[in-house]
């Protein structure tokens, strides 16, 4: 026992005086977390920009009250009537420096808006045609005889951090699994750790052990600074009933991906080829299991490949454990998945293991 | 009572090159052993099928009477090895490193601390490994290699890289070692080191044990003046590749 808290100890120890290990397992995914949960704070579509080009009867003539309405979602620029002008306001769109152009030609009002935000044309042509209809109203002096009421749900569940935490933090695990294991494996292939300890009087096991120990530690240090920072009031994360379920899921995360790394070491021979095999496991496996940005619009292959990618279903039954509500149902069978694929993946990786590094 | 070390017919090929091609050689309890060879003659590679750090393709090595091969803890426990090339672990400093070695083998911290002052590093007690001179390095390995007072110590070139107040510091602890009733094998370059320390050396060359005696015998024997003649008559005088 000793012996093995004394060899975990050095791992540890080895480990913490990384500063590009902790670096990248402790604070590059959380400045990832922290910045796209800042981004993406407040993804309601906000103001939208358009260029009023001379006079257009609707949005001039509109009733003190209904502007005032719409100052929040509109901002008019005003500009002469002139061709240039319009020219000049197109352009604005095109580039994107404006959302819209709008003017009257012959009695009717213009809108020209760019394809590339679909969003945000959608809204503005959704406002433009408004502000037109109740014009009309106004011209036959008519009470609306219909009126539609909007308003966006603020749904706790729809706020983006519910959704960046877990999968950021599944994409952590991910990341500190893989790479735990590979680098270690390599770097104590090549500076002769294993064949030293060849000769000494300790299991496999222990050595094992150890390295999966101090792993563990390192996963749930991460989702401790992971859930602290997300849950900031400035982020707002709210955590659901079962949360803590989410560390027996790291924990068999955390094994299926160092089973991917020990595999990725036992065929690397250099730490830098370990780590170039690592990021081409890891990265594209991290945007096709949607820890970054759902997949909701991805096209069905896409979602069809991510089924069979340990992440997604690391990345999905965090969340639904930590932002969804959900509990063992949802939990127990991922933890059996990912631990049979740490099983067969170790399997695996003990035919191919090697001891020296020629 | 069973040799320290028997060794019947061992034979290990890496790709094209035999690298031990049939060695047999009996090392009593108790003797000082050395190895002596041209660089690639087979000397760390024989070193490696006696501790069982690799399984010899043909032979059977028996140490203190136990097979090394496969691997048994128990045994492990009894020897010491120095490898020709260090290893230690990432970023630990010398204490640390010791003392880690020394919890594998269940040895206490302070015994550990003694054998880092007996090896003469206990001012660089506090230096990581990777900051450590190569002779400070090599002194470390040693340490690491009797921290647990092992029966049987096997050294690969423990000298080499040291300064001359290091080998001579190094070869009283070896002979204080040896003089309590353990036994050591080590191989070098230095033949004035094999013939003040060795009791007995085996003279190696393409994987092969050319002869093996007290250096005395074997410089009566060939009728020459110095160890360094015998082994230049061994096994020539033309450079290796
Ligand atoms: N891991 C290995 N893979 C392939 N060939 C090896 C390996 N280790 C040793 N050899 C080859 O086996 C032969 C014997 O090597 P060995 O290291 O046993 O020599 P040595 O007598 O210890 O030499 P030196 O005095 O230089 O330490 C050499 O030709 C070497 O190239
Ligand atoms: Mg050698």
């Amino acid at each position: 026992m000793r012996a093995f808290l004394n060899l975990s100890l050095a791992m540890a120890r080895g480990l913490a005086r990384d500063r590009a290990a902790v670096f990248f397992t402790l604070i590059f995914p959380l400045m990832f977390l922290m910045l796209f949960g800042a981004l993406f704070k407040d993804q309601g579509v906000g103001k939208s920009d358009i260029v009023q080009v001379g006079s257009v009867k609707v949005l001039d003539g509109m009733p003190d009250k209904e502007r005032a309405g719409l100052r929040d979602i509109l901002e008019i620029e005003k500009t002469d009537g002139s061709a240039a002008a319009r020219r000049e306001a197109l352009e604005k769109v095109r580039k994107g420096d404006a959302d819209a152009a709008v003017f009257q030609r012959d009695g009717k009002v213009e809108l020209r808006y760019s394809a590339a935000d679909q969003v945000r044309s959608g809204t503005v042509r959704g406002v433009l045609n408004s502000i037109v209809q109740q014009a009309n109203q106004r011209a036959t002096g008519q009470p609306p005889a219909f009126a539609l009421q909007t308003g966006a749900v603020e749904d706790e569940t729809t706020k983006p951090i519910q959704y960046l935490t877990p999968g950021l933090l599944g994409w952590a695990v991910a990341m500190g699994g893989v790479f735990g294991s590979a680098f270690n494996l390599v770097s104590w292939r090549r500076k002769r750790i294993l064949r030293r300890l060849w000769l000494a009087p300790i299991s496999a096991r222990s050595v094992v052990g150890a390295r999966i120990g101090v792993n563990l530690i390192t996963a749930f240090a991460q989702t401790a600074i992971f859930l602290a920072v997300a849950s900031l009031p400035y982020y707002g994360l709210t955590l659901t009933g079962d949360w803590w379920l989410c560390l027996p899921l790291v924990v068999c995360g955390t094994l299926a991906f160092m089973s991917i790394g020990l595999l990725v070491g036992s065929f690397a021979k250099t730490e830098e080829a370990a780590n170039g095999m690592a990021q081409l496991v890891i990265l594209p496996m991290a945007f096709l299991s949607g820890t970054f940005f759902p997949l909701d619009n991805a096209p069905g292959w896409i979602r069809t490949v991510s089924e069979f990618l340990p992440l997604k279903h690391l990345a999905s039954a965090m969340q639904d454990v930590l932002t969804r509500g959900e509990s063992w149902g949802t939990a127990l069978p991922v933890m059996g998945g990912l631990l049979l694929f740490a099983a067969v993946l170790t399997a695996i990786a003990a035919r191919v293991f090697r001891w020296d590094a020629a | 009572m069973s040799n320290a070390i028997t060794a019947d017919g061992l034979r290990k090929r890496y790709g094209e090159t035999q690298a031990v091609d049939g060695v047999s050689l009996e090392v009593q309890r108790g003797e000082f052993y050395g190895i002596l060879g041209p660089n690639g003659a087979g000397k760390t590679t024989t070193m490696e099928l006696l501790e069982g750090l690799r399984e010899p393709d043909e032979g059977t090595a028996h140490l203190l009477g136990t097979p090394s091969w496969p691997r048994d803890p128990a045994l492990l426990r009894r020897i010491g090895v120095q490898l020709q090339a260090s290893a230690f672990f990432e970023r630990l400093t010398a204490r640390e490193q010791i003392r880690t070695f020394a919890a594998l083998y269940g040895i206490e911290e302070s015994h550990a601390d003694g054998m880092l002052e007996t090896v003469g590093l206990a001012e660089k007690a506090d230096t990581r490994e990777d900051k450590l001179s190569g002779g400070q390095a090599q002194r470390l390995s040693i340490a690491c290699a009797l921290v647990h007072d092992p029966e049987l110590v096997f050294l690969d070139e423990p000298t080499t890289g040291l300064d001359p107040q290091a080998r001579r510091n190094l070869w009283d602890l070896l002979r204080t070692i040896n003089s309590s009733g353990r036994t050591v094998v080590l191989t070098t370059h230095y033949m004035d080191e094999a013939e003040t320390l060795c009791d007995r050396v085996a003279v190696m060359d393409h994987g092969k044990v050319l002869r093996v005696g007290p250096p005395r015998s074997l410089v009566q024997e060939l009728e020459v003046d110095t160890l360094e003649d015998v082994f230049l008559q061994l096994t020539g005088r033309e450079y290796r590749e």
